[in-house]
């Protein structure tokens, strides 16, 4: 089953390092991982993206936890939890196709955040369904080139990770 | 003001302040400051080995046999790749290191400078946890750190790479008394509610068993162990790092479990109703084949200070994280309020049947054989050394000899590479067991191939007068890897023939000791008495034994505890 957990770490030179390492040694598959200092600059805030069985999935929290630079993990899928994903997507746009990509982007609130007369680069955000839903939507050959961040999750509510 | 320190005086003060008196090394080019600074001072005894591994062999001996924490000092770059074995040994048996090693200049990280590896990522998988000290303001408090996380918690190897301007540049030295890490906070007192369960279970067990692993030795658990065997009476089994935990002339002793294990331990593994394991993490060559060994009627009491090691390889009914003293010294005392006994009646039936499993009598072998057996000698050395030496060893059939005759009534006193399994460990471990007992007996018991992996050390044991006595099990093979070829591989022995073997005798006199080479199994005995009597020398005691013996009992690859080949 596919999980996000969320971990708070040291901010150290390293840390990253140390969780990429036990994945890999591990033999635990990354989906995605999204890491970015938080608010308070000695600690960064880590977003990953896994699946395995329950089995797999306690070992995997067990082991983030044991780590020294790692001060708390939640997997949130535990729980209500919001997950968004941003993506940059440059497209072919000529001609009729233009306006059609326009609205395309419209219906989806996206916003197109570079434009040259044959191309434009959008700017959407969502879960990771919404993203696929939208590259489904364009036809493939119209598409130069996509970026996608990998989910960054948040407890609803009450839910609060912090130190 | 108070007067600033160089990185390198700060290095050797904190290992002062730490109260370690003795530190294995090896110098090189990125660690001269530190050397120059251990020169001028007398309470950190440097020691110096022929090769970094040993170097952290005979820290990790030392941690083993005494629970301090073993410290080794190597220089940067090869320095370092010598000693990764040495660490990843340690790592998986969870033995408390501190290693410092050199490192080029911060100004030259990432150059390809000379001597230069990444020393942090070589050795992140396999140590617990390790810094890179790149700031002189941070040394002090990063190597208290390193002490307090190699020593706290399930007990681990912990690297500190200092650059060589850091241990050059100056600073105020403050040593911290203790330090708090948000990220860091090691359970030690177990759940009430769970032990209270553990409790409940124990005393409704009809066909109990007590699974007792290194944890116990790491903890210092041993008393606490005994006496709760002795209370309830059960059945007790030590892992192949637990031995000692329990004492092995105990009758309820069981002996070792696992792929070498004794008939009756693995048996009643199998079949027990309620399993309390303490301090072990049922690892592959300790339960076999995890599907066969599950059992829908055994319940399982499982303590460890490790989550992680909890539901690994098998699920368990009642999990307790903390260290296994604690929770132990509070289950005895919660049975002791409860005062009810386990049905002495289904105990006594489960000690008939236990009794009858021993009644096979899995470890004979052939006494009367006009070759020496390996398994006389290990006997013999028992006898004369009257169970009381400290025993390491290297990796092979004499490892398992010695594990399954060598009787330890006493933790701390057998000393392997369990986890890793690396051939070499014995030599050098042994060095810093003398080191940490000075005036014992320490024995390392080997083999001819093993011992050519780190033989160089005889030249340490001279410099120092380490009086080990070294007992080669010497069979012309890597018995271990003959043992499986002649099982599972048809008899195709490939390379595992020892050709061209040094006379042991000569290059035990040639490194300034006593060599002896006994081939009759009517002298096993007067050669171990004769070598013990020399008490201020090293000994290397070469047994010419049977070529063809085989460690038995066995479970194989991949089988179930129960499906054991014996003898
Ligand atoms: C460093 C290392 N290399 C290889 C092995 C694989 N191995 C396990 S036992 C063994 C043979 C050991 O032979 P010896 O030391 O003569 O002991 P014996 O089994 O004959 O008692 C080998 C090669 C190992 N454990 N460690």
């Amino acid at each position: 089953m596919r999980h996000i957990i969320s971990l708070l770490m040291e901010n150290e030179a390293g840390a990253l390092s140390r969780v990429a390492g036990l994945f890999s040694s591990r033999g635990y598959n990354i989906e995605s991982l999204t890491v970015a200092a938080t608010e308070d600059s000695t600690l960064s805030r880590m977003t990953l993206v896994t699946a395995g069985s329950d089995d797999v999935i306690e070992q995997i929290t067990k082991q983030l936890n044991k780590l020294i630079d790692v001060v708390k993990v939640v997997d949130l899928s535990e729980g209500d939890h919001i997950e968004r994903e941003l993506m940059l997507i440059k497209v072919r746009a000529l001609g009729k196709d233009r306006e059609e990509i326009k609205r395309l982007a419209d219906i989806f609130r996206g916003r197109i955040i570079d434009v040259t007369d044959k191309s434009y680069t959008i700017e959407l955000t969502g879960t990771g369904s919404k993203l696929d839903a939208f590259l489904d939507t364009i036809e493939r050959s119209a598409i130069l080139e996509t970026v996608r961040t990998g989910a960054s999750g948040i407890g609803r509510g009450e839910r609060i990770l912090k130190v | 003001m108070s007067t600033e320190l160089t990185g390198a005086e700060i290095t050797v003060r904190c290992l002062q302040k730490e109260g370690v008196d003795h530190i294995f090394g090896y110098p090189g080019g990125a660690v001269l400051f530190i050397y120059d600074e251990l020169f001028k001072q007398d309470k950190v005894k440097h020691v110096l080995v022929r090769h970094e591994q040993a170097a952290v062999h005979a820290a990790d001996g030392y941690a083993r046999s005494s629970n301090k924490i073993g410290v080794a000092l190597v220089t940067s770059g090869p320095g370092v790749t010598n000693a990764v074995t040495g660490i990843a040994t340690a790592y998986m048996d969870s033995i408390p290191l501190v290693i410092i090693s050199g490192q080029v200049p911060t100004h030259a990280i990432g150059l390809d400078a000379f001597q230069e590896v990444d020393t942090v990522g070589i050795t992140r998988p396999c140590v617990k946890h390790n810094f890179l000290v790149k700031d002189i303001n941070e040394l002090a408090t990063t190597i208290k750190k390193a002490f307090f996380i190699a020593s706290t918690g399930r007990p681990g190897p912990v690297l500190v790479d200092i650059p060589k301007d850091v241990s050059q540049q100056k600073a105020v030295f403050v040593y911290p008394e203790s330090v708090a890490m948000r990220s860091y906070n090691p359970v030690t007192r177990g759940h009430a509610g769970q032990i209270r369960k553990a409790v409940q279970l124990i005393l409704e067990a009809k066909r109990p068993m007590i699974y007792a692993g290194g944890g116990i030795i790491l903890s210092d658990a041993a008393a606490q162990l005994t006496e709760l065997v002795r209370m309830l009476g059960f059945p007790c089994t030590n892992t192949l790092m637990g031995l000692g935990g329990f004492p092995a002339t105990d009758r309820q002793c069981v002996g070792m479990l696992g792929m070498h294990g004794t008939y009756e331990a693995n048996m009643a593994m199998q079949h027990c109703d309620v399993l309390v394991a303490i301090g072990a993490r049922f690892d592959d060559r300790v339960i076999g084949n995890p599907k066969h060994f599950f059992n829908e009627d055994r319940k399982i009491i499982h303590i460890d200070i490790d989550p992680s090691s909890i539901s690994k390889r098998v699920k368990v009914d009642v999990p307790i994280v903390g260290s296994v003293s604690d929770v132990l010294v509070e289950l005895i005392k919660m049975l002791k309020v409860r005062k009810e006994k386990p049905d002495q009646t289904a105990l006594d039936a489960w000690w008939t049947q236990i009794d009858l499993w021993r009644a096979r009598d899995c470890l004979k072998y052939d006494r009367s054989s006009s070759i020496i057996k390996p398994q006389l000698v290990i006997e013999k050395l028992y006898d004369v050394t009257k169970g009381d030496a400290f025993v390491t060893s290297d990796v092979g059939q004499h490892q398992m000899w010695a594990a399954q005759f060598y009787k330890f009534d006493l933790p701390r006193r057998w000393i392997n590479s369990g986890g890793l399994g690396t051939m070499g460990f014995g030599l050098p471990a042994a060095m810093g067991v003398q080191f940490a007992n000075p005036g014992n007996m320490v024995a390392c018991v080997t083999g001819e191939a093993s011992i050519q992996m780190c033989i160089q050390e005889l030249s340490t044991c001279k410099q120092y007068n380490l009086p080990l006595k070294v007992i080669n099990l010497n069979n012309r093979y890597m018995g271990m890897v003959r043992q499986w070829q002649e099982f599972f591989h048809g008899n195709r022995y490939a390379e595992s023939y020892m050709d061209a073997l040094p006379d042991f005798v000569k290059l035990a006199e040639s490194y300034g000791h006593v060599g002896m080479k006994i081939e009759q199994p009517g002298d096993v005995e007067s050669a171990l008495t004769e070598a013990f009597k020399l008490k201020n020398r090293l000994v290397f005691m070469d047994f010419i034994t049977d070529q063809t013996e085989n460690v038995f009992p066995m479970v194989p690859g991949g089988k179930g505890l129960s499906e054991m080949i014996l003898v």
